[in-house]
């Protein structure tokens, strides 16, 4: 049994990997078939997937399954590399393998014709692959591994259209961002393997229960927030949020699949699986970063007009509630959501994508080049046009909007809840956690409604483009249609109620609450939310009847006019702020490009003007003066004068010399003669 | 005048016209002259040194002897060379004789 499940886990792993190889390998051949390889083996992985889900619900103690193999050895370290499926990890490999599926059979119409056709789907197949790795893994190594790949294949795919310099920075900035992200997930990593020795999931879980930080919590606590880092970087949350937004240049089903339902859970996914060893000081970091981006992401959507934009920052709030439910301590409600969310915004992103597909033939028929086919401005009046896209939008708008019998209410109630509880037990400045929250649901009450309202009801912008439009094809529709399905509130509470008020249901039963290691009281912490329920419900209703309805007021009805409302708010500066995404962008040009550009001016400057410049090239004037000198010592002087001279020399001695061995004998005798009597001569000195 | 000197000086004088007339001379036979006059002027000079030596023995006048001898073999195969030479270059004149210059 326990070699069966480890072949599928293999399996559900290396086939979207096959699905990659193949169609890197022999794209060009396949051509405009590859989707049959990837839907194929994409859809093989879904019913894997299926399967591990089905185990969630027959009755086992601790995980589905848990297997590891020894990678290699040095010295007195062993890395290991091994699956760790409990009922978080099955849930979440169906949730990827679904929506991985879906957004497979979706962009078989939505990229048709595209000259890197297979390209796409061989990327779509390295990504399934790499998310699948981190739902798997069970040590930290591995998840990181893996973190780095997620990374890649999501940079290959928002520059996917990389003729286009938007998204070629795009894909730039979203690796980049990351990459700061990354850097302290993996100091953190090293923190928690130098104090307990293991990169194990369970393991270090096991350590911090067993004291190995005991006496030594601050460190726990950094070590959690820099591991934590690596989340804020891959589920966007502030101050790395900036990436998402761009992160839209990518083909729309990508946005649905990496940018707002899987990879962007991933940070959350990794919360969820460290959670028992993050410290309460930790969580209430998570907690803070989470409560600014669920509200500030919220407050920037309200002003944006690309229609992807729009969902891009709503995902970054909704990124912002799970980790902020997780930092109060509401484990399975920021789960939940992320479940629950994962349905609904993949089904907005395609729907979003089925509206600028159609926009984007109906300008192509008309020839028009200039009007974009994302901005809202534009669209109106679609609902008779696109009666399907129409109904799953509305259904998944009213999900996320946190409207009774969808599935957005019952986990944000519940994250809203944990917030409620937080600040029953922390007062102080915690009251910030639950109005971020409360005031971020009315907010994305707000504009969602605001984006339905714009695409779909009012008068067209221009005729002819309306006449234009035409509902996408059933290969578009179906996921559309099957994703507003799984964002009904009873796909998650049955068998178990039909109360559209009640979220305990399967999943409540299959996500347990588990036990923190680092010393936060679970049991407590599960005692005040379940008291303080009814309120947080109460509370939401209100405030998300109070965004729909001023929503309808501003946009469905028109009684008051929204350029008055922001031109009014503009006095305050409010609606540019909210326009230029809190100025983050451009701080962040003050605070960082543009000293670093100093900084690297300088440097420039240094190393080419003064360094390279003056000082190398002084110093290649030095010895090009000195090998002048030398060369001219050595052929002149040496050379010349000296090795020659010698030469010189014997030539001359032997030219006169020559003279005197004329043959003449009488001349030798004369030589010996005047040799003899000078030897006389000096011999009669002495 | 009967003293070693005086023998000495003429031996001298006959050396010193040898030399001379073996340098100078270009004809091979006067040149065979000069070493004629080379040899006798020693010759004075063992007999002057035997008879002012003090000597009992003919030592000198033996080596004399020997030298005459010897005067005489040179002066037949000088001349039979002088004579081969004439025959093979036409001259007795030395410088002529340079087949082995280079």
């Amino acid at each position: 049994m326990e070699s069966n499940l480890n072949l599928l886990a293999l399996l559900n792993l290396f086939l979207p990997l096959v699905s990659f190889a193949i169609l890197i390998f022999f794209g060009k051949k396949i051509g405009e078939s590859a989707h049959w390889v990837a839907l194929t083996l994409i859809g093989i992985t879904l019913v894997i997937a299926m399967f591990f889900f089905s185990t969630v619900f027959s009755p086992h103690e601790g995980p589905i399954l848990q297997s590891s193999i020894q990678w290699f050895t040095t010295g007195s370290f062993t890395l290991y590399l091994g699956f760790l499926i409990n009922n978080v990890a099955a849930i979440m490999l169906l949730v990827v393998a679904l929506i991985s599926f879906l957004v497979h059979l979706y962009s078989v119409e939505y990229m048709k014709g595209d000259p890197r056709y297979s390209r796409y789907f061989a990327y779509l197949g390295i990504f399934t692959f790499s998310m699948n790795g981190i739902v798997l893994a069970d040590s930290l190594v591995m998840m990181y591994v893996f973190w780095e790949l997620v990374g890649l294949s999501s940079y290959l795919l928002i520059g996917f259209w990389f003729e286009k310099d938007s998204a070629a920075n795009a894909c730039k900035k979203a690796f980049l961002t990351n990459r700061v992200g990354d850097i302290g997930m993996f100091i953190g990593m090293m923190i928690l393997f130098f104090t307990v020795g293991t990169f194990q999931l369970d393991g270090l879980a096991d350590g911090v229960k067993d004291g190995a930080f005991s006496g030594n919590m601050q460190l726990l606590t950094i070590a959690g927030i820099l591991v934590f880092m690596g989340a804020v970087g891959k589920s966007a949350q502030f101050p790395l949020h900036i990436w998402l937004p761009d992160a839209m240049e990518g083909p729309t089903p990508v946005s649905a699949l990496i940018h707002a339902a899987t990879m962007v859970a991933a940070g959350v996914y990794m919360v969820v699986r460290i959670f028992p060893i993050l410290t309460p000081g930790a969580l209430e970091f998570i907690a803070v970063v989470g409560a600014i981006t669920a509200l500030m992401a919220a407050i920037i959507a309200i002003t944006q007009n690309d229609i992807k934009r729009v969902l891009a920052y709503s995902t970054v709030s909704q990124l912002g509630y799970m980790i902020m439910a997780l930092g109060v301590g509401a484990y399975q409600a920021g789960f939940f959501h992320l479940t629950t969310h994962a349905m609904f915004k993949a089904c907005l992103f395609l729907c979003s994508g089925s509206v600028i597909h159609a926009m984007h033939h109906a300008l192509h028929e008309l020839h028009d080049h200039d009007t974009d086919p994302q901005d809202m401005r534009f669209m109106g009046g679609l609902k008779s046009k696109m009666p399907i896209t129409y109904w799953s939008m509305l259904i998944a708008t009213l999900a996320i909007a946190g409207v009774p019998f969808f599935s957005g209410f019952l986990s944000k109630d519940a994250i809203l809840a944990g917030t409620l509880s937080y600040y029953h037990s922390h007062h102080g400045w915690t009251i910030f956690l639950p109005l971020a929250g409360f005031g971020a649901a009315a907010i994305t009450a707000f504009y969602m409604f605001r984006l339905i309202f714009m695409t779909f009801y009012g008068k067209p912008y221009e005729q002819k483009i309306h006449a234009h439009i035409h509902e996408s094809p059933v290969k578009m529709t179906f996921p559309l249609i099957l994703l507003s399905v799984f964002s009904l509130a009873l796909i998650f509470t049955l068998p178990n109620t039909v109360n559209p008020v009640d979220s305990h249901g399967w999943f409540t039963h299959a996500v347990p609450m588990v036990q923190n290691n680092a010393g936060l009281d679970m049991h407590a912490v599960e005692e005040g939310i379940h008291h303080a329920h009814y309120t947080a419900m109460t509370l939401s209703l209100i405030v998300a009847g109070l965004g729909i309805f001023v929503s309808v007021l501003f946009y469905l009805l028109q009684k008051i006019d929204a350029s008055k409302i922001s031109s009014f708010m503009n006095k305050f500066k409010f609606y540019d702020i909210s326009f230029n995404k809190f100025y983050i962008d451009e701080i962040y040009n003050f605070l960082l490009y543009k000293p670093f550009l100093g900084l690297s001016w300088i440097a420039s400057k240094l190393d080419w003007d003064l360094y390279d410049q003056k000082f190398i090239d002084g110093w290649g004037w030095i010895t090009l003066k000195l090998s002048d000198k030398s060369g001219d010592a050595d052929y002149n002087w040496l050379d010349q004068k000296i090795v020659d001279g010698f030469g010189n020399l014997t030539n001359y001695f032997g030219k006169n010399l020559k003279l005197s061995q004329n043959g003449v004998v009488q001349n030798y005798l004369l030589g010996g003669m005047l040799g003899v009597v000078l030897l006389i001569i000096i011999f009669q000195q002495f | 005048m009967d003293s070693l000197n005086s023998y000495l000086v003429i031996a001298a004088v006959l050396f010193a016209l040898g030399i001379y007339g073996v340098i100078t001379r270009k004809n091979a036979v006067a040149i065979l002259m000069g070493i004629e006059l080379i040899l006798n002027s020693a010759n004075i000079n063992f007999i002057a040194f035997n008879r002012f030596g003090g000597m009992e023995t003919l030592d000198g006048h033996v080596f004399s002897i020997f030298v005459i001898v010897l005067a005489a073999a040179e002066a037949a195969v000088a001349l039979a060379i002088v004579i081969n030479l004439f025959k093979n270059i036409g001259s007795v004149n030395v410088d002529d004789a340079d087949l082995l210059k280079g």
